[in-house]
């Protein structure tokens, strides 16, 4: 077991989980991601970037409890301390919500680092949620940030977005990028109707640390305001194998979502007519 | 019945467009260019043998490095000799 919590603190990691497409599941694995690192008993920060149009909160059940954000500490209207929520089902997790009444421009860049250079003393993991797109908003979710989680659907859109993005990435210097692939549908890809983990790995070229089917549990949680990390659900499995991937654990990928044979593809096809 | 004379699945017309999008995404070239490119070479290279221009392949690699995604890409040219010496 490990609970050799924050003594290291200043080996924290901050992630930026990025997409550039909307709408790919930024928000929902970074509250994935978080909430099963803090119940591995890690202290955990949760940032939602996304100035004007935040989402985090209410993914994580939290939207009751703002009084203050990101944008108030950057303005010096309040300490970090009284914008992050404590998460009372998991100890360790913390939220710093965004503003809703504000835009991108409310934050710069070297603000960002400033607060995360704060948050790193006392946390483990600073996870960053980034909003669509590669304006600033993206600026500001990587400033501070030394490691990336790139999510993507497998969709040619999405697809060619993430390519941007990692382009973009590399361009600032990142050095580790991870893939997550999110919505896969085992049914369609045995039918070759969608492209499998193995195809958009090979055409991103970037680690894979994990693949997420699509899982109605999904919705559900988002329902509830509860990560489903860790559940008895496909979704919360592979969510919770790649909270052990982050942390450099070899994890096998699960059985779904193993490379699908030319033959499997041609009965399918056969099978359809 | 349709979907049994369907040369190429959903998924393989989806990589294959993606691969070609992805070059000119990322070296800022677009296909048309390719294609003069193609050209030029099946062009010059005639005049010394003779070639296959049908089957000839010319791609930008932009994964050339180890490790995965490489920052130098690189023109890779396959081209079918019919005849090396021109007669």
């Amino acid at each position: 077991m490990e609970n050799n919590i924050s003594t290291e603190k200043k080996n924290s990691e901050v992630i930026v989980v990025t997409s550039g497409k909307g709408g790919v599941g930024k928000t929902t694995t970074s509250a994935n991601v978080g909430t099963g690192l803090a119940k591995q008993g890690k202290k955990v920060c949760l940032i939602d970037t996304d100035i004007g149009l935040r989402n985090l909160d209410v993914v994580m059940g939290l939207e009751n409890r703002i009084v203050y954000n990101l944008v108030d500490v950057v303005e010096g209207n309040c300490r970090i301390k009284q914008a992050l929520i404590r998460d009372k089902r998991h100890p360790g997790l913390y939220l710093m919500p965004s503003a809703q009444t504000r835009d991108k421009s409310a934050v710069s860049p070297g603000q960002m680092v400033k607060v995360i250079e704060h948050l790193k003393e006392q946390f483990d993991y600073i996870i960053l949620d980034c909003p669509a797109g590669i304006e600033q908003g993206f600026q500001n979710a990587i400033a501070g940030a030394n490691r990336a989680i790139v999510v993507t659907t497998p969709e040619v859109s999405a697809i060619r977005d993430a390519d941007r993005i990692i382009g973009l990435l590399e361009a600032n210097g990142f050095k580790q990028m991870d893939l997550i692939i999110n919505r896969l549908r085992m049914d369609m890809v045995k039918r070759g109707d969608m492209m499998s983990a193995a195809d958009v790995v090979d055409i991103l070229a970037i680690p894979l640390m994990g693949i997420i089917p699509d899982d109605e549990n999904v919705v559900i949680a988002t329902n509830q305001g509860e990560p489903l990390v860790g559940n008895d659900t496909p979704a919360g499995q592979a969510y919770a194998n790649v909270v052990d991937r982050i942390q450099g654990k070899e994890v096998p990928f699960l059985n779904f979502e193993k490379g699908i044979s030319f033959w499997t593809k041609v009965t399918g096809i056969f099978r359809k007519v | 019945m349709k979907r049994f004379f369907r040369k190429k699945s959903s998924c393989q017309v989806a990589k294959d467009r993606l691969k070609i999008l992805l070059i000119s995404d990322r070296v800022n070239c677009s296909p048309e260019i390719m294609e003069l490119i193609k050209a030029d070479i099946t062009k010059v290279i005639s005049k010394y043998m003779k070639i296959d221009a049908q089957n000839m392949d010319i791609q930008i690699n932009a994964k050339a490095n180890k490790g995965g995604r490489g920052k130098t890409p690189i023109l890779y040219a396959n081209i079918p000799i019919i005849d090396i010496h021109k007669s």
